[in-house]
């Protein structure tokens, strides 16, 4: 038996994006309902880990055109130009609002928003909050959303399906973990914003929660994921956790040395010329690989890895800019900066691809949005430059918001019976393998063997026949996942079950990505192949798009929108 | 595992509402890594020796406020606190002062009212279109870096409850609002956007609120991220009070 609540629309993730929308719909339609419906609360969503930034122009030396063509060309050109022009030209609009609903954006003395560099940024128009932005933004957008009396809250629900009627969606089937009771959570238009999906790999910024369920979701139901071979590895991450060391510090003025304490962005070419350590993250994380195979990497008690050295800024410098990288440094790995460089080195950070959207945020499924990490529009191309994704969220999360609630109030309930049916063959499924001790597989294991076969087939650098092999074995896994083995039979806050279905999302989305990396034989932008060093606009310049059928994804391709910034060589 | 592998006794508070009357202590014995943490030791359980243990984490970065437990009797954000301060054995609990949901799972839904309950939005006096007219030409509030100063500390809390675990009152007096509450309704009362602060110190002149603190100071010991709530509790009852004295002497309330 299933519970059914009807709602104008449903909006499955509670960060950034998810509360963007539910804003903007709750804002626009006082009179409708909507649902936000999140695995955990949303104050511990994954927006809170962001560090450094939003960028949106914020000066008088800055415009559209430069902030779009520093995307574009960060992109390496897979960026979609019409939906990059309207992203640069709604962010300032957006991160004011955050201003005007709370967010304790850093000042100039003389009371304005004040901005910081960042990488292949060309000027300072990243907003900051200290170095806890996405915290500080995450919370004011909670706590504004709180006074909308018609956003409805399902805290720690779990969306396993999403329901169809005629081929538009309708809703979601909901576990509620606390009860272990299954839901039909109704509405005429659904969005997903629940981020990506850093958890398939071993070493990664990203928290538990991450494991790509949106993509899941959209992909079991026929919707293509774009171009989700490209994935971001950030620079600084620190060694053995991941944990995140924000880019601010080094647009804050922060090195990177390597054993010999050199700037090897400065000594070496590696393509970001006098940008330096401002050079984008793709290039940087190339670049200390690169030095660890030079021989010149810091191999120590916290394995192979570069130095970031703040020193030379001084205390008062950390404290007011970066306290929270000190904080980190001091607590995970027992350094200060202050005095100490800190050890770091590249770690999966942010997945440029997602669900195939468009510029008003919606899939090929009618009914059905993404927006944030979990949508792929594309600003971001083959590489995000930090600092856009935040301002994304917003962008995008209330363009998902406005253009799901009108949609929502043209179209038809879809047949109750029918959704209705749908939930409880979802909740008999979810049902079954709850405690299911049949099975032969330990869910530990095999999420071990995916973070390791994909570390291997699709890190900084690729190779053909790892990613083959990778995509082979991620085959294999996606097979072994049908057969776990569950001790856990209580229905009361079974986070085991959790597990085992986000494992199962996990390891759909990673063979999406290990087969689409295996066929695009270029370089571009983060998917950097040994085998094929160049980027191939010939044959390449197209985005990624992937179907699910029983036998693995089928690819296909989806134009590019080019506009006024043709593709050059991409070089700082 | 080699010879030298440190090993730890974990003792782990269970409990399934479905099968138990009370909660029971559970047994693990496990081999320790230098540089765990607490939340280390206790997903190691998880991994390989027992999946159905249940708790909240995410962030492991001391940020999502998820992973609140007691740890050997202290309220403790376990992603934060270094195995290697404690022995060789280790008791985790779920927070004091919230009812068990299951194992070290506790339900929060009470503080969500509370903290919905002080009206953590900016709220301004005048219609939205009105207003607009002091922004500046960015669309910003001005508000100058001492602005910004007064009231960010109060802003940086986490919701990790530590402190509704620590607090005397809230042990005593469960609907008290408690301390997160209370920082979060005067970080808006002392921002210099918010205009909502006459609103906010009626509902703090009310029963369980700030005048409820018996300022034993728990809060602040606790805070993983030195918000100092007993500080905001403090200048919020001052608050309270000024409001309510104007009130007395200008019958509108005053400014």
């Amino acid at each position: 038996m299933v519970h059914v609540s009807r709602h104008d629309i449903v909006i499955v993730g509670g960060g950034g994006a998810g509360l963007r929308a539910a804003i903007a719909a709750a804002e626009a339609h006082p009179d409708a309902s909507i649902a936000l419906v999140s695995k955990v609360y949303p104050m511990r969503s994954h927006t809170v880990s962001a560090e450094g930034g939003a960028a949106a122009v914020a000066r008088d030396d800055d415009n559209f055109e430069l902030h779009g063509f520093d995307t574009v060309k960060g992109s390496d050109f897979l960026g979609d130009q019409d939906v990059i022009e309207y992203f640069v030209e709604e962010a300032p609009k957006e991160l004011a609002l955050l201003e005007n609903w709370g967010c304790p954006w850093s000042r100039n003395d003389d009371g304005t928003v004040a901005t910081r560099a960042f990488g292949g940024m060309t000027i300072k128009r990243t907003w900051y909050a200290s170095d806890k932005v996405g915290f500080h933004m995450l919370h004011a957008l909670f706590q504004h959303s709180m006074r909308f009396d018609n956003i409805v809250r399902y805290d720690e629900f779990f969306v396993t399906k999403l329901l169809t009627d005629n081929g538009a969606c309708k809703g979601v089937a909901a576990l509620e973990i606390r009860t272990g009771e299954f839901h039909a959570i109704l509405g005429r238009a659904v969005i997903l914003a629940t981020g990506g999906g850093g958890k398939i790999f071993p070493f990664t910024t990203n928290g538990a929660i991450k494991t790509g369920d949106g993509m899941a979701l959209a992909y079991r139901e026929g919707v293509a994921l774009k171009d989700m071979e490209f994935v971001q590895y950030h620079p600084t991450g620190l060694p053995g956790t991941g944990i995140l060391i924000t880019e601010a510090s080094r647009g804050e003025g922060g090195y990177l040395r390597n054993k010999d304490g050199a700037r090897f962005l400065v000594d070496y070419d590696y393509g970001v010329g006098n940008k330096a350590e401002l050079g984008p993250r793709d290039m940087i994380s190339r670049a200390i690989i690169q030095e660890f195979e030079a021989g010149r990497g810091i191999d120590d008690r916290h394995g192979l890895h570069a130095a970031l050295d703040l020193t030379h800024l001084g205390e008062a410098h950390i404290m007011s800019k970066l306290p929270f990288v000190r904080e980190l440094a001091k607590i995970y790995i027992g350094v200060d900066p202050v005095y100490e460089q800190i050890p770091i080195r590249p770690v999966v950070h942010y997945m440029m691809g997602g669900v195939d959207t468009n510029i008003r945020a919606e899939t090929e499924m009618p009914g059905l949005y993404a927006a944030g990490e979990v949508a792929c529009g594309s600003i971001n191309g083959a590489n995000r430059l930090g600092s856009n994704s935040l301002t994304e969220c917003l962008v995008f999360g209330a363009a998902a918001g406005l253009n799901s609630i009108d949609y929502a109030r043209g179209t038809d309930d879809g047949d109750e019976a029918r959704l209705r049916g749908q939930a409880e063959a979802e909740a008999a499924r979810v049902g079954a393998l709850r405690g299911s001790a049949r099975g032969k597989e330990k869910i530990a294991d095999l999420r071990v063997a995916m973070n390791d076969t994909m570390e291997t087939g699709c890190g900084v650098y690729r190779k053909q026949d790892s990613m083959q092999a990778t995509a082979r074995e991620m085959r294999s896994i996606r097979q072994r996942v049908a057969d776990l083995h569950l001790k856990d039979s209580s229905k009361v806050f079974n986070t085991e079950l959790v597990a085992a279905l986000e494992l199962v999302n996990m390891v759909e989305v990673a063979e999406v990505l290990a087969v689409s990396a295996a066929h695009r034989t270029e370089s571009r932008g983060a998917h950097t192949c040994r085998d094929f060093p160049k980027r191939d606009d010939q044959n390449f310049l197209y985005h990624t798009i992937a179907h699910r059928t029983d036998d693995g994804p089928r690819l296909g391709k989806k134009e590019v929108k080019l506009g006024h910034w043709e593709p050059q060589e991409r070089k700082y | 595992m080699s010879e030298s592998q440190k090993m730890m006794r974990v003792e782990i508070t269970r409990f399934d509402p479905d099968k138990d009357e009370v909660p029971k202590i559970q047994q693990y014995q496990i081999p320790v890594e230098p540089g765990w943490k607490v939340l280390d030791a206790v997903n190691y359980i998880k991994d390989h020796i027992d999946p159905s243990v249940a708790y909240r984490w995410s962030c492991r970065m001391a940020v999502c406020g998820s992973c609140g437990m007691m740890v050997d009797g202290e309220p403790k954000l376990t992603c934060k606190t270094a195995l290697s301060d404690y022995g060789d054995a280790i008791r985790i609990e779920p927070l004091a002062n919230f009812p068990i949901v299951r194992d070290l799972v506790v339900d929060i839904d009470g503080f969500m009212d509370k903290f919905r309950s002080v009206k953590p939005w900016i709220v301004r006096a005048k219609e939205r279109a009105q207003d607009m007219e002091e922004l500046n030409s960015r669309g910003t509030y001005s508000q100058t870096p001492a602005q910004l100063d007064a009231f960010r500390q109060f802003s940086m809390c986490i919701n990790c409850l530590l402190c509704y675990a620590a607090c005397p009152v809230v042990a005593n007096e469960p609907e008290f609002i408690g301390p997160a509450a209370i920082a979060l309704g005067h970080r808006y009362n002392i921002d210099s956007r918010d205009e909502g602060s006459r609103e906010r110190n009626a509902i703090f002149r009310g029963e369980g609120t700030v005048f409820s603190c018996s300022f034993a100071n728990e809060c602040s010991e606790v805070c993983p991220k030195n918000v100092d709530p007993a500080a905001a509790v403090n200048q919020a009852k001052l608050g309270a009070v000024i409001d309510w004295a104007k009130g007395l002497i200008l019958p509108k309330g005053g400014a």
